[in-house]
């Protein structure tokens, strides 16, 4: 690991009593929800990571403690580095605080990852569907979403299947 | 072909009419672009120089769906795109046909998954598919030669039914 990078992940660790991991010369280090926002404050002010370069998440179903993880990938384009803040959260109805007030990009990429995984973000000024439409059911990018949707026909069942089939009125 | 075959050197043609309303409607028929992904490239060739849809009178593709005859739907359709989908069909004039282009827009093609319609005629009524992945232009011509010999036979009393 770069140099500079440890020194910032030893001060997040003494911080906010933040678990790290390196894996293959990257650092992830693990924030808990209610302080994500002070820890992204941080690494923007004094330590200059300028740019929240992704906002995304991880479901780990059927594990359940922790499900997801709610991840933050930090760039800094002045020092050339890059972090992983990962935020795990427990249970099916995952709640994280947003993160909007720190980077202004968080916005659209909070609601990518409301729409597809479900984490809600409390505090978050416009918590709409921003991918699926706005009266979708379920959120397509957890593990336990059903994937399929039509069996294939084959010359065995093409009747049956054709009977279902929600063919359009004129 | 049309009324051209019944023409003989008296300079008068008997016909019905229905024959040549059909005729009129193949021959100036304006096909709406709904380009939705890797067919639309395909269908471009086919109104370009090489194919050159514009010998069967479908040299007009309308960008309004108050101007055209057919929707080519030219590649998968999201469920989110459903409903825009059915709001064009439900705005283009009557007559109107649906041509179903490639095996997305027939069946879903390999994206048999909850974000893309197992074929468009879960939202609007389909005339022709053409199967091809994308078809090659000559399919689409073919397709749209096909859908001319089902409008050649429509009957009036099928359209007062409607």
């Amino acid at each position: 690991m770069d140099t500079k990078l440890e020194k910032i992940v030893q001060a997040l660790q003494a911080e906010f009593k933040a678990q790290a991991e390196e894996f293959r010369g990257e650092a992830h280090v693990f924030v808990d929800a209610a302080r994500i926002a002070d820890a992204l404050t941080l690494l923007r002010d004094r330590h200059r990571f300028e740019l929240l370069s992704a906002l995304t998440a991880v479901d780990y179903w059927p594990q359940t403690q922790p499900r997801f993880h709610v991840i933050y990938q930090l760039t800094s384009i002045a020092e050339n580095l890059s972090l992983m803040i990962r935020v795990p959260v427990d249970g099916d109805q995952p709640e994280v605080p947003t993160v909007t007030g720190v980077y202004g990009n968080a916005n659209w990429r909070e609601r990518e990852v409301w729409d597809m995984f479900g984490v809600r973000f409390t505090g978050h000024p416009d918590l709409r569907r921003i991918l699926m439409a706005p009266d979708w059911e379920g959120h397509p990018l957890r593990k336990d979403y059903p994937l399929g949707y039509e069996e294939p026909q084959f010359t065995f069942n093409i009747k049956e299947i054709d009977s279902r089939k929600p063919y359009a009125k004129e | 072909m049309g009324v051209e075959s019944k023409l003989g050197n008296m300079g008068v043609v008997t016909t019905t009419l229905e024959t040549v309303v059909n005729w009129g409607r193949t021959r100036a028929m304006w096909p709406m672009l709904f380009g939705l992904a890797c067919c639309a490239i395909e269908m471009m060739g086919a109104q370009a120089a090489n194919y050159d849809m514009s010998r069967f009178g479908m040299e007009l593709m309308r960008a309004s769906p108050r101007q055209s005859d057919l929707m080519i739907v030219a590649g998968r359709v999201s469920r989110k795109m459903g409903p825009v989908l059915r709001r064009l069909y439900d705005q283009m004039p009557e007559p109107k046909w649906v041509l179903a282009m490639g095996d997305c827009a027939s069946t879903g093609g390999v994206f048999n998954n909850y974000a893309i319609f197992q074929g468009v005629d879960e939202v609007v009524p389909v005339d022709v598919y053409v199967a091809g992945c994308p078809p090659r232009p000559e399919a689409l011509i073919h397709g749209v030669v096909t859908l001319h010999e089902k409008v050649q036979a429509m009957k009036f009393k099928d359209l007062a039914a409607k």
